[in-house]
């Protein structure tokens, strides 16, 4: 017998003592609704407050400010190589409108490999869903937010997102989710607190998150 | 890694030595209170809490008791999106399956995310054995990994050092292993994270294959989760051009919708966080993105087995956030190693005797009667899993087992030991639970659950007797076992021993 039919085949004779019935009826799950009070406008509040809990900086922009506030998350900040431009990757589908003058544009792709990455300074992405409660972006890697490798290998992440992308908690940013899409969910830059407990930001991924909220009133 | 849980002492031997060990002791403390006050405040902030936490346990539940239905449909959804599927038996199936993917690649190291499974089947050893070489990657497994020890903790497995002797650690073994250390690195934890980062992101780079396992994967989509905090998790996930994950069978949830539960459950009560720094999940092989070559290896090695006990199963609801070990008075006082698993604490107490079968080895016997019953391990439990009631059960599945073949010398013997180790322990615990009605609380507890209706503890025969015998005090005035907590800080303040008004203020 294969390893496969003996598991199964095992795993049937242990659950002798279940009835064949549906699972679902079997064993009902009720999900909590969570009280919902807030208005949108709170919910941004909360998630701007939640983030920056994480030791993330924080931005609200609208309109012409969002791309001063990307160029100015990249200001002061000193290249790998010590002189030139900062090499910045930008993932295809980022607003060309908030990418920064002055700056070596690295276009993300599957050619663009992981010693190229290496040599990148900072990393431009947008996001695809928010949540406040946990202060957590989630990018599911469409137009805007690169391959999952784009935005961990260098050390500084820009992320920009909507207002109106920014939900209140996790179920209703799981519901809008796609399964099929590979999903990196970021609270926070990488952290460790392996040391006698000591948080320190900043051990394989991003040292540093800078999160951008777009519109409308900041 | 070299060090393994083989031939550790019993339980009661191991944890007297660790019981010596100052330093340990103050580590753990300092530990486990910590993550204890953060993990309150998080959870708290959660107002429909014991909701989700109903919630969560049902989902298990639900996957446990129809787990084949739920495994052929993981397979069906993994292979449609691209993922190739191996089943395995035992440790030696698993083991062989991700050194034939690795030796396919003609790779001679493989980089790994931290994972149960794989330290669960001595992965490492085994691809050490075949000439590869496993680099673990989350700076507490390298930690221990290159101090040639074992993990002590599920969440913080390095809990048992300090930063001088990881300094030294680092200092004495990185430059053997890869690069090196820098000469002037001080005991600063920031130098000490820069110094893994620099070590760690050569072997990132370059790596051809990864091993990782997984906190969830749901047989809906075929989609694997991956709760992380470090990047290096997605360094694993996310470089390499193979990706191998040793799932074990238990780790199955219905539907994408149900991460959700578990998402807000895990974190808060994990490393008391809102949310991990890193989540990583991915269905099958994305095209352009990731590895393009993805292996699941589903693990039984023992489950089934678990899972034939109707009582004992709940245990693999477990979802290995840690709580229980943080609360727990006596994994607190004797630290992980003493527990001879990978599995330590309170849930290692009650998985590691399932997975390994009672009646052969007086370590895994010992381990049932590594528990004082105060049930704040239940409390905290974010899938519910009653371990006290599956602890009392186990203790008289050893009995039996022990009477059966009690021509073995060693049988009275362990569990006496056993018994009267957990008993002194217990004692002073009960000493304090007897004057804040701590007790009462306790017997009322067990009692309830007693479906024969005598109290569970009377109800265990043999040596255990004289552990239960004891238990049976005069019921004192009930106090609640969360105001007991704070104001004797879970019965660590001294002077709660004899005064009864010694909580801290
Ligand atoms: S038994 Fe419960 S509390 Fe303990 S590690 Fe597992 S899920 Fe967490």
């Amino acid at each position: 017998m294969n390893a496969r039919e003996a598991i199964l085949g095992k795993a049937r004779r242990a659950l002798a003592d279940v009835p064949d019935v549906e699972p679902v009826l079997d064993v009902p799950v009720v999900r909590p609704t969570p009280a919902r009070d807030r208005t949108h406008e709170q919910v941004v509040d909360l998630f701007d407050e939640r983030v920056a809990d994480y030791r993330a900086v924080v931005e609200r922009a609208t309109g012409a400010a969002a791309a001063d506030a990307v160029a100015g998350a990249l200001a002061g900040r000193t290249p790998i190589a010590g002189s030139g431009p900062l090499r910045i990757l930008v993932p295809p589908g980022f607003p060309p409108e908030l990418v920064p003058s002055g700056i070596e544009v690295v276009t993300d792709g599957p050619d663009i490999t992981v010693s190229d990455l290496d040599r990148c300074d900072g990393v431009l992405s947008t996001a695809a869903v928010g949540i406040a409660e946990t202060g957590t972006i989630i990018l599911d890697h469409g137009p805007g937010q690169g391959r999952r490798a784009a935005t961990l290998v260098p050390d500084l992440h820009v992320c920009v997102i909507r207002a109106d992308q920014v939900v209140a908690g996790v179920p209703e940013a799981v519901a809008g989710l796609d399964p099929v899409r590979p999903h990196t969910w970021i609270s926070g830059p990488s952290a460790t607190s392996d040391i006698e407990l000591d948080r320190v930001e900043g051990v394989h991924g991003p040292r540093t998150l800078h999160v951008v909220i777009v519109g409308p009133a900041g | 890694m070299s060090g393994t849980f083989l031939g550790t002492p019993a339980f009661p031997t191991a944890a007297r030595t660790a019981l010596g060990d100052s330093q340990l002791r103050r580590n753990l403390a300092h530990a486990t209170g910590t993550i204890r006050t953060k993990r309150a405040g998080v959870v708290g902030e959660v107002d429909e809490w014991e909701q989700l936490r109903l919630a969560g346990a049902a989902i298990k539940e639900r996957v446990l008791r129809h787990l084949p239905d739920y495994l052929e449909q993981l397979e069906r959804s993994l292979t449609a999106a691209g993922a190739t599927v191996h089943w395995a038996r035992d440790a030696a199936e698993a083991n062989a399956i991700v050194v034939g993917i690795a030796q396919r690649h003609g790779t001679d190291e493989v980089v790994k995310v931290k994972s149960m499974a794989t330290q669960e089947i001595e992965l490492n050893e085994a691809l050490e054995a075949a000439g590869i070489h496993a680099w673990e990657t989350d700076l507490a497994e390298l930690i221990v990994q290159l101090g040639d020890d074992l993990p002590s903790h599920i969440l913080v497995p390095a809990i048992h050092r300090n930063r001088a002797e990881i300094r030294e650690i680092f200092l004495r073994e990185m430059g053997r292993a890869g690069k090196a250390a820098p000469e002037d690195l001080t005991d600063e934890p920031k130098q000490l994270a820069a110094a893994a980062r620099a070590h760690l992101r050569e072997k990132f780079l370059r790596a051809k294959v990864a091993v990782s396992g997984a906190n969830f994967a749901v047989a809906e989509t075929g989609t694997l989760t991956v709760v992380e905090s470090e990047g290096n998790g997605r360094m694993c996930l996310t470089l390499p051009e193979v990706l191998v994950s040793v799932v074990g069978i238990e780790k199955v949830l219905p539907t994408f919708e149900d991460l959700d539960v578990m998402l807000q459950l895990l974190p808060r009560s994990s490393t008391g966080e809102r949310m991990n720094p890193y989540t990583s999940t991915w269905t099958g092989v994305t095209p352009g993105d990731g590895p393009q070559e993805v292996h699941v290896v589903l693990l039984d090695n023992g489950r089934t087995d678990v899972l034939a006990d109707p009582t004992g199963r709940q245990a693999l609801r477990c979802i290995r956030c840690s709580a229980c070990l943080n609360v727990c008075p006596v994994y607190e006082r004797t630290g992980g190693h003493a527990y001879g698993s990978v599995y330590p604490g309170p849930i290692g107490a009650i998985l590691t005797p399932q997975l390994r079968g009672v009646g052969s080895d007086p370590q895994t016997d010992s381990l049932p009667y590594a528990s004082s019953l105060c049930g704040a391990c239940f409390e905290v439990c974010p899938v519910r899993i009653d371990i006290p009631e599956v602890l009392v059960h186990l203790r008289g599945e050893v009995v039996d087992a022990h009477k059966k073949a009690s021509r073995l010398p060693s049988v009275q013997d362990v569990a006496m030991k056993a018994a009267s180790w957990t008993l002194s322990s217990a004692a002073r615990t009960e000493r304090a639970a007897r004057a804040a009605g701590f007790g009462g609380k306790l017997a009322a507890r067990v009692a309830r659950r007693d479906p024969g209706g005598r109290t569970v503890l009377g109800a265990v025969p043999g040596p255990a007797g004289a552990w239960s015998d004891s238990r049976d005090v005069p019921v004192p005035a009930e106090e609640s076992f969360r105001s007991w907590w704070e104001r004797t800080d879970g019965g660590r303040s001294r002077t709660s021993d004899s005064d009864s008004d010694g909580g801290r203020s």
